[in-house]
């Protein structure tokens, strides 16, 4: 699971934005361009944005898609499954032809193709509403944190320990049991993703409204009496946008895979709802019939995932290009050597 | 040492602040899963249950009481043991004392314990392969930097960050078991039962487990390396002639040391999420794959039980792993 790879980055999101850091590095509008200037720099995250991109795209197309292919993810048929041979799709290559362009499940003989599609819908939407909950979540109790009373920080700094202390699979695992089976499962998923792990997010922002509450701009708009919110949306938030991006760009991956892990466990996405690990958890049994079956949503997965984990390293670098060789905190004082070691790929940490 | 009554100090906040998580937890847990909006009793019950029989069961399970007064029960019973009669008898849970399964009136407690030494099994074993894996890929790395070696050794790296713990379980289920036929599909056997048949069968587990736990170990071993060879003394060293596998095996290497165990005690917890997979994939008789069988016959009190003997584990490991960095690192803010 990516959950640690978030973890150490997160530390590095602290540690990049840490008190010493250049502050001109922080984009507010004006950064816009020299991000996407640094993006483009690096071929590897070029490429991955390019495959996210293509994803994103047959995510939305996918009824048209479908359509076109003149397929549905949900219809049985029963005519060209094998009863006699155990439920394997009648003709060579599990029933890969003009009708079925990537075969029939096994079984049921619903289209492959059209639940694979379909099923990036599922697995794209789940995981990016399940970023803008933690998201929206984390900001905001981070930011109340850390402008906060004594006391209001104590509190929520307490509940945020605890929601980084719960093992989200496990929680998820659970709290998806106990929900009654009418409720529409992919917006279950999404909520119980987003509401149990934004606790990381809420450290980092929380961290580094720190940061900025203590930089010069910010104190000449307090003592020129701007209000908290005020002064939270138009002094903070630009400062935030670098750390939170980056985050955000490392959940989505995150979230797919949990998303994947719950419904390969049954009780994430149902059928007939198609999701990528729901389909794997029948796949084992057919790969000598049908290799296709287990081979294209793990493979979906894997493509996925690994695009959106290369994008989210781009999107690291291109923010703070120092950030991306640091995994841990408290390095700072060794930072500057490292500017100079043997052109580290930074792309690579 | 100035610092070091800070230190003190820092663990014990630190030891309060875990004891407080899992108190905070327990509740959580608790209250979320029994307001659950379905209906235990009749769940419980089964389908042809008629209503008389339902609300003899939702007494018996006491779902008549108020909630503080459940988990009030619910306390002693961790803390003193607990009475139940099962209509006939009485039967005696011990502390601590989680309950009675509603499906099988099995002791919660007992059922956990009978299960841990496969999960201890499949979790530790896994660690052990990950360490090895992960320190070895990043030391190979620090030491070929720059060359081919460790351009590869970076993508499969990355590679390994993508896959999820059961995609890679079930490839090489597929390939050793069933294409290449060299091992048996994976059955658990006890250690004590019989050593070499429990690595064995393990073996799978462990690896599909600790490849994904692996590439993370990969990465910050090959970064903490690197920063530490950019250092002014490792000059010093290689001015006077002391040989890169010297430098890289003795000096550089001690570097990653107190990051590496600090990731290890916090990478606990997504291990134990990656832990329900591999179990369920292999079949592995753990807390596991016990628990998605609780889960799916909404058999609360093994549910409540298992998440929160999971979450105390993982909050301990978490505890551990701050320490660890403030060991490691004594600039970090003791607060």
């Amino acid at each position: 699971m990516s959950e640690a790879v978030t973890k150490a980055a997160a530390e590095a999101v602290i540690a990049a934005q840490a008190p010493g850091t250049d502050p001109a590095s922080v984009p507010g509008a004006s950064g816009a361009r020299q991000f996407w200037r640094r993006l483009r720099a690096q071929r590897a995250a070029l490429v991955a944005a390019v495959v996210v991109a293509l994803l994103v795209l047959v995510a939305l197309a996918a009824p048209l898609l479908t359509a076109l292919e003149g397929q549905d993810p949900t219809t049985y048929h029963p005519s060209l499954i094998d009863s006699a041979r155990g439920g394997v799709p009648v003709g060579p290559l599990g029933g890969i032809g003009g009708d079925h362009w990537l075969g029939v499940e096994p079984q049921t003989g619903r289209d492959l193709f059209a639940r694979l599609v379909h099923g990036a819908r599922v697995s794209l939407g789940v995981a990016l509403a399940a970023t803008i909950i933690q998201i929206a979540i984390g900001v905001t109790l981070g930011i109340a944190a850390a402008l906060g009373s004594r006391w209001v920080d104590q509190l929520l700094s307490r509940i945020t320990d605890i929601f980084v202390a719960l093992p989200l699979m496990i929680m998820s695992l659970a709290l998806l049991a106990i929900v009654p089976a009418g409720f529409p499962r992919p917006v279950l998923v999404t909520l119980v993703i987003g509401l149990l792990s934004w606790g990381n997010i809420a450290k980092v922002v929380r961290a580094q409204t720190l940061t900025l509450k203590g930089l010069d701009h910010v104190s000449a708009a307090r003592l020129s009496g701007w209000g908290t919110w005020r002064i939270a949306r138009r002094e903070l938030l630009p400062g935030l946008a670098a750390p939170v991006i980056t985050y955000a760009a490392l959940l989505v991956p995150q979230n797919i895979t949990v998303e994947a892990a719950l419904s390969f466990l049954g009780v994430g996405v149902k059928p007939p709802t198609p999701s990528w690990g729901q389909m794997l958890t029948a796949a084992d049994v057919w790969y000598q019939a049908a290799p296709q079956y287990l081979l294209l949503p793990a493979g979906a997965l894997f493509v996925t995932v690994l695009a959106l984990t290369v994008l989210g390293d781009g999107v690291r670098t291109a923010l703070d290009p120092r950030a991306a060789s640091r995994l841990r905190v408290g390095t700072g004082r060794r930072r500057e050597h490292r500017a100079d070691t043997a052109g580290e790929k930074e792309t690579s940490s | 040492m100035s610092g070091f009554g800070g230190f003190g100090g820092f663990v014990l906040r630190r030891g309060i602040g875990t004891i407080l998580t899992l108190f905070a937890i327990s509740v959580i847990v608790y209250v979320v899963f029994y307001v659950t909006p379905g209906d235990v009793a009749q769940i419980t019950c089964g389908p042809r249950c008629s209503p008389a029989q339902v609300h003899q069961v939702a007494q018996q399970l006491r779902l008549d009481e108020p909630l503080y007064v459940r988990y009030w029960h619910f306390v002693e019973g961790l803390v003193a043991g607990q009475d139940y009669s099962t209509g006939t008898s009485v039967e005696h849970c011990p502390a601590p004392c989680l309950g009675l399964s509603y499906q099988s009136d099995q002791q919660v407690t007992r059922l956990i314990l009978t299960k841990l030494p496969v999960s201890l099994s499949l979790v530790l074993g896994a660690m052990v392969v990950w360490l090895i894996l992960g320190v070895g890929t990043g030391v190979l790395s620090a030491w070929r930097r720059g060359r081919l070696t460790e351009r590869v050794l970076t993508a499969v790296t990355l590679a390994g960050t993508a896959t999820p713990v059961f995609v890679i379980g079930l490839i090489l289920m597929i390939v050793v078991c069933g294409e290449l036929e060299l091992l048996p599909f994976p059955q658990y056997v006890n250690l004590t039962d019989d050593p070499e048949q429990w690595a064995w069968n393990l073996l799978l587990p462990w690896l599909s487990l600790a490849l994904i736990e692996a590439a993370s170990f990969a990465r910050l071993t090959r970064s903490s390396m690197l920063e530490t060879l950019a250092e002014d003394h490792i000059r010093t060293f290689r001015a006077y002639g002391v040989g890169e596998r010297s430098i890289i095996g003795r000096h550089a290497l001690r570097g990653a040391f107190a990051p590496v165990i600090a990731l290890n005690a916090n990478n606990f917890g997504s291990a134990v999420g990656g832990a329900v997979l591999t179990e369920t994939l292999f079949g592995l008789p753990g807390i596991g794959q016990e628990l998605v069988h609780a889960v799916n016959v909404v058999d609360l009190p093994v549910v409540v039980g298992m998440v929160l003997v999971i979450g105390f584990f993982v909050v301990l490991a978490n505890a551990v792993a701050d320490v660890l960095y403030a060991v490691a690192d004594r600039r970090v803010v003791l607060a």
